[in-house]
């Protein structure tokens, strides 16, 4: 259980993590290294250079300018715990971000570690796929900007190159009058989840929803929105009836089936969950207030 | 040997200055290099954390880090923990007072989790105790000597921190 030999590398700037990334061959890039240890410990993976990204500067911060929150990529998972900005204007990762693993790990994992881990049940993974999060990769040739429905190609697989490194995402924040929810079913507190559900509802103010976003994860190789439940969702009133029916439409979804838990118990799992956040987003949207101001 | 860095660090408040593999993980690097034994290694993959330390004041397990990162850092360890060597600290002797151990492999780790979770959160409920040693696996109390241990540290904290100085 030790690290296989490397060589080590800790940049100060992004420049530097590019120009390293462009001429070093079977390099890994090392975050909060929450993921990355264990694997180098178990010798999962046998880089030959490591790329330290803790002394890199400006690449952890929260900012919340106007309808978009951006986040560093090495943004601790505890900064984002402890921001008001966060409880406030993304209360689903406010949510999301207290079943991520334990406090020891939260205190060194960062956003942009899980986003390229892409755990199938990472709790952050769901929470960028269901605010349509955009992440921005830096390369030789620059910034790109990857929309997240496009970012896991497969299992525990991003859309970037080798030479590339993630360096933030922007959330695309919904309007304060929403409601939101994040369940997830694990077998002790801090796990992984075996299935989680994320959900975010907008209605008229008359119940009637004008805006869904329902994630589901641990499910398949990445979160998977659940377009069939949201389109559903729009310009209906969301009844327990309805929310019920929807939710059983989880039944019929394909499930991995591993040591954790079979398909069905999976899809059973989901369809739970899936019932239980949509009623209680519906329940956190904030009535309209006569004055058309929101809280 | 492969590769090796020059490592400085401060581990409970004493400068330290070693030479050490890039690979070495911190834990190996306090038990080996610096002869700081006190801090255990369960699994090495960051599940048990018996490892815990403190990295510049915030708990983390030290098998998930390299020793190389903590160069110009501050670690606390469970060594640092107790003010002379015959006088414990009010946490561990809530800890011996309520069976909070039995064969003490876990020990250091939760000590240095409720060191930062009681610096943290001083009054805390039953709930926020068990969800705070989550991290940390004890295979003989059954947890429940070490939750009654930290919320009676709680009180004897608090006592502490109320009491007039003398």
């Amino acid at each position: 259980m030790k690290p296989p030999p490397f060589s080590y590398h800790d940049p100060r700037s992004i420049n530097d993590v590019v120009n390293l990334l462009g001429r070093l061959d079977n390099a890994r890039l090392l975050a909060g290294g929450q993921s990355l240890m264990p694997m180098l410990n178990m010798r999962f993976v046998q880089p030959d250079h490591v790329v330290d990204l803790n002394r890199v500067e400006g690449l952890s911060y929260i900012r919340g300018t106007g309808a978009i929150l951006e986040i560093g990529a090495m943004t601790r998972q505890r900064d984002l715990e402890f921001s008001n900005v966060v409880r406030r204007r993304c209360p689903l990762m406010y949510d999301a971000i207290r079943h991520v693993g334990h406090r020891q790990t939260r205190n060194r994992g960062t956003l942009g570690g899980s986003l390229c881990h892409l755990d199938p049940s990472a709790e952050l993974v769901s929470v960028a796929a269901a605010m349509d999060a955009i992440v921005t990769v830096t390369g030789p040739t620059g910034n790109r900007e990857i929309k997240f429905s496009s970012f896991p190609v497969s299992y525990m697989t991003a859309s970037i190159e080798p030479t590339e490194v993630v360096t933030g995402i922007r959330l695309p924040l919904w309007p304060e009058r929403h409601g939101h929810a994040f369940m997830e079913f694990s077998r002790r507190h801090g796990d992984f989840a075996i299935v989680s559900a994320a959900v975010l509802l907008a209605d008229d103010g008359a119940g009637r929803i004008t805006r869904a976003s329902v994630t589901l994860g641990g499910m398949g190789a990445a979160p998977v929105r659940v377009k069939e439940i949201e389109q559903a969702l729009i310009g209906h009133v969301a009844d327990d009836k309805a929310l019920r029916e929807l939710s059983e439409t989880c039944r019929k979804f394909d499930a991995m089936d591993d040591v954790h838990g079979s398909a069905d118990y999976r899809r059973q799992l989901a369809t739970v969950l899936t019932r239980r956040a949509l009623e209680q987003a519906r329940g956190r949207i904030p009535p309209r207030t006569v004055s058309g101001k929101s809280n | 040997m492969g590769e090796t860095r020059k490592v400085a660090l401060t581990v409970n408040g004493k400068p330290y200055k070693a030479e050490a593999e890039v690979r070495l993980t911190l834990a190996d690097f306090l038990r080996h290099t610096l002869g700081l034994t006190g801090t255990h290694l369960g699994c090495e993959h960051g599940v048990c954390g018996a490892c815990t330390i403190l990295f510049d004041g915030f708990s983390a397990r030290s098998c998930l880090m390299l020793a190389v990162q903590a160069d110009g850092h501050e670690i606390a360890t469970v060594e640092g923990l107790a003010t002379s060597p015959d006088k414990l600290n009010p946490l561990q002797e809530a800890f011996r007072d309520n069976h909070g151990l039995q064969c003490g492999f876990c020990t250091p780790g939760m000590l240095m989790t409720l060191t930062e979770f009681l610096r943290d959160n001083p009054n805390p409920t039953e709930q926020e105790v068990r969800i705070a040693i989550s991290g940390n696996l004890c295979r003989c109390t059954g947890y429940q000597g070490i939750v009654a241990a930290a919320l009676d540290a709680a009180k004897r904290l608090q006592g502490a921190a109320a009491a007039p100085a003398s």
